[in-house]
Order: C-alpha cells, then sequence, then structure tokens
C-alpha cells in the first residue's frame, strides 16, 4: 500500500491514513485506461450502420407469431388448430402435442436417453421435456442447477400471456389472422394474484409438488440475533414492499432461426447470454448442444431480461417445423412487457437491534418475493439480495429468511440489481427511520456501521479488499451541499415542501463463490501491427467492447484504432464466456483480456528477441515500437515483429493468444446517492431536484461511459422510485398497463440532470484495480429519495412506487390534506 | 404490419366528401398518431383509409375580418404551437399543444384528428372547451356548424355522421378578447404522457369583479367538460381567494369523476378542486388583475 490515486479531490489527498485505506498500491500513469476514449461503437451506432438482430434477413423469411393464454390458471381441455392450419400463407402451427416428446438427459450434453415414438399417454405427458430458462452457467452438481419447469408451448395456462400454442406464416398478418383461428378449450382455475393468495392453505399448486406455491426458502443466519436483540437498547421494526416493474429495454426480444447445410440450428438474437441460449435451447429440445450455434450482433439493451432464454427454444422448434426455413419471432411491446421478464416484487420484514449510539447489534430480515409463474431466476434473487446486502453494515448478528412465491402472474427474473435495489430501499428506508427515532444525523448513523477493509463475509468468505464508501459519502455530501440545505429545510411552510436524503449500497463483481466465473479473450495480432480482439463477454449497450479495448491498448502500448474489437459474438467462433451479467464484465471478463493480451505482449517480445538477440527481459512494447528497456530507444517496429511473425521463411508463427480465466474471486463496490426533492403536498406530485450517485468501482476505466452508466442506472432508479409498476387485476390476474403509455417509464423531461462522481479506489484483485459498475447505479436512488420526501414532509413512504395517488392517500392520512 | 386494404389520398375537400359519399366503408386519417395505434391494437381491422393530409385548406390558421380564429383541422399541434396569432390570442390552446406527446407526434398529429378521436384526455379538448369553439363539418350535401359541448357524445363517439368531415375549428372573438387564461395538464410524466386530469381556464374582470369565467375540464368525465355550476357563481364575484375557493369547490359538482387503477375518485376531484383553483389564479393575473395571495 503507498501511493494514493490522485484521481481523488484534494480534500481528501491530505489524510495518510485514508490512503492506506483506499488501498492503491503500485500507480501506474495509464495511458488509455483512465481515459474517455470515444466508445469503440458510437459512429456506427449514431449512423444506424450498427445491425441489430432486426437488421438481418434471409430470404422468403418467416413469420412466427405466438398465442398467449387469455386465463391466469388454466388447463386445456382441447385445442383445434385445423382452421389455423388451413389459412393460406400458413406454414406451421404448433402445440404441446407437437413438441418433441423426447426425454433428454441434462447430465451430459448430447445423450438422449428415450425417444418415446407413440402417442404419449397421460402420464407420460409428465416427461415432456421441462427445461430452466435461467441465464447462470451450467452446473455439474445437479443440487445447483436451475430450476426446469416450463415446457416450450404448455397444456397449463399459468399466466396471462403463457405460450399455448404458435404459428408460422408467410406474413405477420396471416400469422396473426391464424391465431384467431385456433381454438382453445380451457378449464379455468383460480388465479393467484398476490403472494399472499399463493401462501393460502388449499391454495391450487401452479407447479405440481411445490408445496404451497413455494419455489424456494432459506437464507442464512449469522451469530444469534435473538441474542443480539436482547443486547440492544432498542430494537425498532419496519415493513417494505416493492412492486414489478420491467426492464423496457429499446429493442424488444427478437430473433430468428434456420436450419444450416448441415443441419444445425442456427439462431441470430438479441441476447446477453448467447452460450446459454444455445445450451437451453438445445435442453429444451432434446438436442445435443453442438447442434445449435448462437449468433449475438448489436443487442439494443438488455437490463437482464436478455440474460433469460425467453423466444429462442420456440423460435428453433418453429423452423424444425418448417423444414428448416428462417422464420422470426418480434415481440411487440406489449408481449415483451408481460411474456419476457420482470422484477420480483418484494415484502420485507425488518427487524433491528441498536443502541443508543447508533451502533447496529443485530438485523433479522423476513422477505416475501414475488416470482410469477415460473422459476427463472427466483431461486436464486432473494438469495442474492441477501447475501450482497451482508457486505455493508457487518454486524453482530444477521438473520435472513426469504421465501420465494409462484404466483399466476408474468415471469420474474433477473433485472439490473438482481434483488439489491429491493432489499436497500427496504433497509436504507429503515435505517432513516431508526436514525429519525434517535434523532441522529443519517450520515452519522451510516457512518457507525459502516465496512472496513478486511472484513471477510463470513458466508461467502469473500474479502474487503477496497473500499471507498466513507469518501463517497464525503463527496456526495459536499455536493448536495447537505449540511446547509439541512439548515435551510428546517423551518418550511407552503404547498410546496423540500428534503434532502441519502442512502448507501454495497454490490459484488460477478458471481463468486455462487456460480462459475469463467471469461476468455482472443486476439490476433495482424500484419500492421494490429490487432482483432474477441471476447465471449457481450456488450449489449453498456460499452465492454471499449473498456476490453482500452485494456488491451494499454498492455500493449497501442493506439485505440490499433485494436479491433469484434463486437458479435458466436458460439461456433467465440472464445467461451458465459456472458452480460453481474456486472462481471470490467472486473471478471477484464482479467481474461488483459491476461491475453499480456500473453500476446510476451510472444511479441519474445519473436523480437529472436529477431534481434536482444534478452527478453531487455525489451519492452512501447507506442508501437519495441525498446529498450533501460532507455526507451527503439529497436524494432510492432510492424516489423508483426510482418516477420507471417512471413519468416523460417520463424514464421503469428501471434495470437486464446486464453481462459476462472475467476475464483469477487470485489466489493460500494456507494450513495444524495437526493433533493420538492413535494407538491397538494397533488402529491414529488419532483427530484438534484441528485448524486457516487460509487468506488475500483479504477474507472472510462470516465465518460461510466458517467453514461450511472445516468442510466439513477434515471431507471427514479422510475423505480417515483412512477414505475406493473398492475394487474387482482381477480383475474389481467396486466392493466402493460405498453409504455400506461407504465410509466419516466422520460428525459423527467429526469434531473444527473450527477456522477467516483471515489477512484485500486481493488488489488480486479485487472487495473477495477471493480463493477454496471448495475450498483440503480440500487440506491430509491432510498434517498424516499428519505428525502420523509425528511421534506415527516411522511414515511414504505411502498413504492411513490407515484402521485400513493402519495396523496399518505398525505391524506398524515392529515397534510 | 398495419392491416390496411386501400388508401386514398383526397386533394380537396369536395374530393373527399365526394370518396367518403361513395365508399361508406373508408376511414379518415389525418396524422394517423390515433389511427395506427388502432390498428396495431387490433380494434380497426382491414381498414380502407382515406388520407387528408394532401388537402392544403385545411392546413391553415388564420384570423378572419370578424374577428374569429379560424384553425384548420390538418393543423398539427407544432403548428398550434408555433402559431404567432395563437400564441398571442388564446395561449391555454398553445399551453395545450406543447404538452401533447413529444415532438414527433406533435409534428404529425393534427387537431382536427384530436378534436374527432373523441377521447376525454384530449389535449386540445379542455381549452377549445374553455373558449366555446365552434366545429365546421362538411358533407357533399352541405355543411353545419355544432358547439364543442355537443360535438363530444361519450368515450370515442364524437357527432360526427357517414359522410362528414371537421374542416374548420373557429373561435368567436366574444369568446377570447378581454380574457386572461391558464392551461394545466397534470399527468405523470412532463412529456409522453395522456393527462390525469387537464385544467382550462378563462376569466375576464370587471374591476374588482369576476365578468366571466370559463372552466373545460378533460379526464374529469368520460368526455371533456365545462363546470357551469361554478362559472355561474363567479359573475360578479370579488376576485379574491375565497372565491376562487369556492369555484374550486363548485367545480368538483360538474366533474364526473370515477375510480380506476390510474386514479381514485377521490384523488381527481381533489386536483380538480386544487388545479382549478391554480389555473384560475393565473389566469386572473393574465386577465390583467393582481396576484391572489
Ligand atoms: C406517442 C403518442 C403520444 C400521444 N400523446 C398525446 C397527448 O399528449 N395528448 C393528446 O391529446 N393526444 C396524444 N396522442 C394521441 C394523438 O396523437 C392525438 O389524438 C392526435 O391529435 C390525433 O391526430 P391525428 O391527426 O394523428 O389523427 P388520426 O389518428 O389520423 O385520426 C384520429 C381520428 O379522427 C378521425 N379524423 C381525423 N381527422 C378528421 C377530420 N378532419 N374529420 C373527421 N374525422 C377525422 C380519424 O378517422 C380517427 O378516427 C398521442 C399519440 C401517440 C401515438
Amino acid at each position: 500500500m503507498g501511493v494514493i490515486n490522485f484521481a481523488l479531490s484534494v480534500v481528501l489527498l491530505c489524510d495518510i491514513e485514508l490512503k492506506l485505506r483506499l488501498g492503491r498500491s503500485d500507480f501506474m500513469a495509464y495511458k488509455v485506461v483512465g481515459k474517455s476514449v470515444r466508445k469503440v461503437d458510437a459512429i456506427a451506432k449514431v449512423t444506424g450502420k450498427a445491425k441489430y438482430t432486426d437488421d438481418f434477413s434471409e430470404r422468403d423469411m418467416l413469420v412466427g407469431k405466438i398465442l398467449h393464454s387469455p386465463y391466469a390458471h388454466a388447463i386445456i381441455k382441447s385445442i383445434d388448430v385445423s382452421l389455423a392450419r388451413a389459412l393460406p400463407g400458413v406454414e406451421a402451427v404448433l402445440t404441446y402435442k407437437d413438441l418433441p416428446r423426447i426425454n433428454y438427459s441434462t447430465t451430459l450434453p448430447g445423450v438422449i436417453e428415450d425417444v418415446i415414438e407413440k402417442e404419449l399417454a397421460e402420464e407420460l405427458e409428465l416427461k415432456r421435456i421441462k427445461f430452466g430458462t435461467a441465464g447462470h452457467p451450467y452446473s455439474l452438481d445437479p443440487g445447483h442447477r436451475d430450476v426446469e419447469d416450463r415446457h416450450i408451448l404448455t397444456k397449463k395456462a399459468r399466466f396471462i400471456g403463457d405460450n399455448i400454442a404458435a404459428v408460422v406464416a408467410t406474413d405477420e398478418l396471416i400469422a396473426e389472422k391464424a391465431l384467431k383461428l385456433i381454438k382453445v378449450e380451457y378449464e379455468v382455475l383460480e388465479a393467484l394474484t398476490s403472494t399472499d393468495a399463493a401462501l393460502r392453505e388449499g391454495a391450487p399448486l401452479i407447479h405440481e409438488g411445490r408445496e404451497r406455491n413455494i419455489l424456494a426458502s432459506g437464507g442464512f443466519a449469522i451469530g444469534d440475533v435473538e441474542e443480539a436483540f436482547k443486547e440492544s437498547d432498542l430494537v425498532i421494526e419496519g415493513e417494505y414492499e416493492t412492486s414489478i416493474v420491467q426492464h423496457c429495454h429499446m429493442e424488444n426480444q427478437t430473433s430468428y432461426a434456420y436450419q444450416d447445410t448441415d443441419g444445425r440450428i442456427v439462431i441470430v438474437t438479441s441476447t446477453q447470454i448467447p452460450q446459454i441460449v444455445r445450451r437451453v435451447v438445445a435442453q429444451a429440445l432434446g438436442l445435443p448442444w453442438g447442434k445449435v450455434r448462437v449468433i449475438k450482433p448489436f443487442v439494443g439493451g438488455g437490463f437482464g431480461n436478455k440474460q433469460d432464454v425467453c423466444i429462442e427454444p420456440l423460435n428453433a422448434a418453429m423452423t424444425l417445423a418448417v423444414g428448416g426455413r428462417p422464420v422470426k419471432i418480434e415481440l411487440t411491446r406489449e408481449e415483451s412487457m408481460i411474456d419476457t421478464r420482470t422484477r420480483h416484487a418484494f415484502k420485507f420484514k425488518i427487524k433491528t437491534g441498536i443502541n443508543h449510539n447508533g451502533k447496529i447489534i443485530g438485523i433479522h430480515i423476513s422477505a416475501v418475493s414475488n416470482t410469477g409463474a415460473y422459476a427463472s431466476h427466483g431461486h436464486s434473487i432473494a438469495g442474492s439480495a441477501g447475501g450482497k446486502f451482508r457486505y455493508l453494515y457487518p454486524t453482530k448478528a444477521l438473520k435472513y429468511d426469504p421465501i420465494t412465491v409462484y404466483t399466476n402472474l408474468p415471469v420474474a427474473g433477473a433485472m439490473r440489481g438482481y434483488g439489491c435495489p429491493q432489499i436497500f430501499y427496504a433497509f436504507e428506508s429503515h435505517l432513516e427511520d431508526i436514525a429519525k427515532r434517535l434523532n441522529m444525523d443519517p450520515i452519522e448513523i451510516r457512518q457507525k456501521n459502516l465496512v472496513e477493509v478486511g472484513f471477510v463475509d463470513p458466508v461467502s468468505k469473500n474479502k474487503i479488499t477496497s473500499c471507498g464508501i466513507r469518501e463517497c459519502i464525503a463527496k456526495g455530501k459536499a455536493l448536495i451541499k447537505w449540511d446547509e440545505k439541512k439548515v435551510l429545510y428546517k423551518e418550511q411552510s407552503g404547498d410546496k415542501l423540500r428534503g434532502v436524503g441519502m442512502a448507501c449500497f454495497s454490490y459484488a463483481s460477478g458471481t463468486y463463490p455462487v456460480a462459475l466465473e469463467l471469461a476468455a479473450a482472443r486476439i490476433v495480432l495482424n500484419q500492421d501491427g494490429s490487432l482483432q480482439l474477441q471476447i465471449g463477454a457481450t456488450d449489449t449497450g453498456q460499452g465492454s467492447d471499449t473498456v476490453f479495448g482500452q485494456m488491451v491498448a494499454e498492455v500493449l502500448g497501442l493506439p485505440m484504432d490499433m485494436v479491433h474489437v469484434i463486437s458479435t459474438q458466436d458460439t461456433d467462433i467465440s472464445p467461451f464466456d458465459t456472458g452480460c451479467y453481474a456486472s462481471r464484465q470490467t472486473y471478471v471478463s477484464g482479467m481474461a483480456v488483459e491476461k491475453a493480451a499480456l500473453e500476446v505482449k510476451a510472444k511479441i517480445l519474445t519473436f523480437a528477441s529472436s529477431m534481434t538477440d536482444i534478452p527478453v527481459d531487455k525489451l519492452d512494447l512501447l507506442e508501437q515500437k519495441i525498446v529498450y528497456k533501460h532507455s526507451g530507444e527503439s529497436v524494432l517496429t510492432l510492424e516489423q515483429v508483426a510482418m516477420q511473425s507471417y512471413y519468416d521463411r523460417v520463424l514464421a508463427k503469428p501471434i495470437t493468444s486464446d486464453i481462459s480465466n476462472n475467476a475464483r474471486i469477487n470485489a466489493v463496490p460500494f456507494g450513495v446517492t444524495f437526493a433533493e426533492v420538492e413535494v407538491d403536498i397538494k397533488t402529491g406530485k414529488i419532483v427530484v431536484l438534484e441528485i448524486y450517485n457516487v460509487h468506488d468501482s475500483g479504477t474507472i476505466i472510462n470516465p465518460q461511459m461510466a458517467e453514461g452508466q450511472v445516468h442510466g442506472g439513477v434515471s431507471m432508479g427514479i422510475g423505480y422510485a417515483l412512477s414505475e409498476q406493473l398492475l394487474f387485476d387482482a381477480v383475474t390476474g389481467k396486466p392493466l398497463n402493460n405498453n409504455l403509455l400506461d407504465y410509466k417509464l419516466p422520460t428525459i423531461m423527467d429526469t434531473p440532470n444527473i450527477g456522477a462522481a467516483f471515489v477512484e479506489t485500486y481493488e488489488p484483485t480486479g485487472p487495473f484495480g477495477v471493480k463493477s459498475l454496471g448495475e450498483p447505479p440503480v440500487i440506491s436512488p430509491a432510498p434517498a429519495i424516499r428519505n428525502a420526501v420523509l425528511d421534506a414532509t415527516g411522511v414515511a413512504f414504505n411502498r413504492l412506487p411513490m407515484n402521485p395517488q400513493r402519495v396523496f392517500e399518505g398525505f391524506k392520512k398524515a392529515g397534510l390534506i | 404490419m398495419y392491416d390496411i386494404i386501400g388508401y386514398y389520398d383526397a386533394e380537396t375537400v369536395d374530393e373527399a366528401t365526394a370518396f367518403l359519399a361513395e365508399n361508406p366503408n373508408l376511414k379518415l386519417i389525418a396524422g394517423g398518431t390515433d389511427v395506427l395505434i388502432k390498428m396495431h391494437g387490433g380494434q380497426l381491422e382491414a381498414a380502407e383509409l382515406l388520407s387528408l393530409r394532401k388537402i392544403k385548406s385545411l392546413s391553415i390558421i388564420r384570423k378572419a375580418q370578424d374577428g374569429t380564429i379560424v384553425i384548420g383541422a390538418m393543423v398539427t399541434f407544432s403548428q398550434v404551437f408555433n402559431d404567432p396569432i395563437l400564441r398571442e390570442m388564446i395561449p391555454i390552446l398553445t399551453e395545450a399543444a406543447i404538452s401533447m406527446g413529444g415532438p414527433q407526434i406533435r409534428n404529425i398529429a393534427t387537431i382536427g384528428g384530436n378534436v374527432c378521436n373523441g377521447a376525454t384526455s384530449a389535449d386540445s379538448a379542455s381549452s377549445l372547451f374553455a373558449l366555446n369553439a365552434q366545429l365546421k363539418i362538411e358533407h357533399v350535401k352541405g355543411e353545419r356548424i355544432v358547439p364543442i359541448r355537443e360535438f363530444y357524445l361519450g368515450p370515442g363517439k364524437v357527432a360526427l355522421k357517414p359522410g362528414e368531415i371537421l374542416t374548420e375549428i373557429l373561435i368567436s372573438p366574444d369568446d377570447y378578447q378581454g380574457f386572461g387564461g391558464q392551461y394545466i395538464k397534470f399527468a405523470m410524466r412532463e412529456a409522453m404522457d395522456i393527462a390525469t386530469l387537464a385544467v382550462s381556464v378563462v376569466c375576464k374582470l370587471s374591476g374588482k369583479t369576476f365578468a366571466d369565467v370559463r372552466i373545460g375540464l378533460g379526464v374529469a368525465g368520460p368526455t371533456p367538460l365545462r363546470c357551469l355550476e361554478a362559472e355561474e357563481f363567479a359573475k360578479g364575484k370579488d376576485v379574491s381567494l375565497e372565491t376562487v375557493a369556492k369555484i374550486g369547490e363548485l367545480a368538483v359538482n360538474s366533474a364526473k369523476a370515477r375510480t380506476s387503477w390510474r386514479a381514485s375518485k377521490e384523488y381527481r376531484e381533489h386536483l380538480v378542486e386544487e388545479l382549478v383553483q391554480r389555473a384560475l389564479k393565473i389566469a386572473v393575473v393574465n386577465a390583467g388583475g393582481g396576484e391572489l395571495v
């Protein structure tokens, strides 16, 4: 430990102890890392040259459409597709009866255990392939695999929108007409539209064998929480609730599939996880995994919704049904909002034991998570929330009891933050309420309890190796002029009241130790000294391609325009990486990229040594030249080495690297939101006047892109706080607002100027000192805004969103109107 | 993909009314921002469209000799917002226009389409109600003038008979000269949203009293509406906070709010009372009165 990164503000520089805590060790003067280089795909995107799935076309592409269930819970008694099939232009109609009846073992790829040819008897119906859709790496341990509870087309509808049948036709209008000609007779069951209804004694089971409709339960316990409560001066309880929201990525789920000349299924799709799509499609159809190839072109956003396999298995089945001809599925916005994934709504009960001085002794959090009709990521999200929460305020005792419950609502899955926006909204609201009770400054109470470097999480064994949360708080506090405003807003009157609030979070960089963190990179040095960088990790808009390019440029002393980053992932061609999720790329995939670049550097220097007879350890690579390490004197150009590596009649051996990295480590990023609001007491409207997110994400590789990431996350957080929620009829489960008019996603006009700031610690385990930044910006805005509203009005809103209707009701109850 | 089986263009109003008389199945399309949404949602199938976009005479805003403001049915919301006459004479309409949709929508959506679509949330409607707008409607067999209050029949239902086209919106000088007004669109978003409540108020002062007040509300009932009881009460009353408060209270009596998943009846009525007051206070200032505090 030694010198501090001077990107930190001057105020912080004076504290020598702090420098030690921030852990910056070997400060290097980076040339490309840390610079706001232009996004590698910026020009392609703004000129419209970047091709997204829908921009590709195949000759005579057919169109696939889905018949969605109109009932939230129903069994198909009969289904008649004869009229639809007879419609001219219809090429295929599929129902559950048509899908493969092969019992495919998931234990080993490529093994088909049993092919059942005759018409299935009712009990054999159960043997129809079920598959899981979550975008997790496969696990060799059967106990750790994703829950397999889904058929490509179902015989039992479990939510309004469930996939009952599908049509392939020559155009969209014919396909839609054909859908209307499919006659389905349903036996309608009770729709369980809330977790309370689903947990009720005697409620019908949505999935066989899932007692009380519980998908998952079981958290963790550190220490003895009951003992801790006894030791505490005060025990304070609170209840908090979040809503179902949706990702609303710009590009809806779109894919097309065909069979290639060798019979393999090729799927071009807008996904975060091409390798997992490949596996799940193969599993769902009972095919050897190698029979499927997945290509990911440019992607218009995913936010976790494309960390799931939604339309691809059906798309593959569609092309098989028409002899391998190309078939496209493009979900409409209305479909995408209910028939892909949503964010889990949580209900929390929190009990905290605390001393008068603000030191937390014990915390008990119970949570009920609503996972909707199928498991997707449901079995892991509640657990993940608890896991990432553990890092922020270590206590003697912490107990976490989540249960995740099936309901007859759309399927909840991965969404930016993976359970953390929920748990931090609840806890950071709760902590604010406690501070109020103790008459303590909200910042002070947090400072009393924050984690320190060296803390080892007793459950995951992950260790905090860098921590700038205190400095983040100091910076945010100064940016929003906290002390000034606290005084200013003490005495207010009138219809518009202002207040300030803040909230903190901790997160993770990837999923270790819960899941495999394998990443890969491949570099090929060209004749002119430029190179291609291929990564398995997918850029879905967040900018990972650029960051990886910067890392390679840094290691090899190249300008960015000599690094050609291949943005398309193709499971036939790209190196193996499990995908874009868990804020893992810069940290986890970055390790592989750095490793590949270092290998290429070593090979270049070795080759140069063989050309010059200068020992390798005397050489370095700088500004596209091979130089003497001691003097910087140029020996050869990189291009000379590259040419020789291709064409030397004796030594020729092109320089490449093809490397994997299995990251068996994690790093914890931190951050804070400070928000100032103005509340219109009479109308219940809350306006965010100022908002700052300050992040400790280790080294910032590209400040401008990092800022963009924060802007996007905060805007998503503001929507979560104030306006967004998917609504359903309580009796039928019918979605009420699955469109962008009625679902109140904020527009840019609703978004204040967002302040993004960074405290650059140096994370010793990460490439170039990085930690994650992808998901974190969305976590803390909602509780910060809620706490600011509390500060302004004295009214605590313990349920999201705080939309005008709800705020009106809250003020009415509090006697403000 | 839209389910369109025929598409025709008319270049004059006569041509359009003739087309309509010939083929009763024709559906008029102006900017298409409601029509295409209906097709996307499946409420309109196998459409045969008659477009009015080539009829130049319908895209004009003018002030007639007698001071009547004439707005062609094909005038877009961008045109309304940018028009110097409207900005000066009836800013409650230009404010309503800029509150509508986003720039792309305002560039194509027409005021005629807004009115004929029959939505209670139509952003032009509450202002046109407050302004006592008259609608000129043409048919092969002739034309008629309908006051806007008689035009809205129910949600999505307007008093257009088969073969009729709305050609002009007329605002008489008696209804705007000497008035000050204010439009408030209360929505969940600052753009790209439909109002939770729209309030448009005009008032004329006579010394320290209200000579005339007209209040148009959108989304306070199945159609846009006027608050006649409150308006009647206002006449001759002192311009004071008490009067304004009473007007707000009485305005609620004209509202036909109901509870839906979008907002509760109680909340909507509370908004009517509050926002009518807010709009009226600003309208008073715009009519030359003093600020009420
Ligand atoms: C993204 C988006 C945002 C929107 N935001 C708003 C908003 O903020 N506020 C708002 O009020 N509306 C909004 N709308 C709705 C719509 O844009 C408006 O109602 C618009 O004014 C309709 O005009 P148009 O020219 O597009 O009508 P069209 O869709 O062409 O026609 C609408 C209806 O009127 C009929 N019609 C059109 N012209 C005539 C005529 N001259 N004579 C007789 N009948 C006619 C048509 O047959 C049809 O029934 C929005 C729509 C979209 C898609």
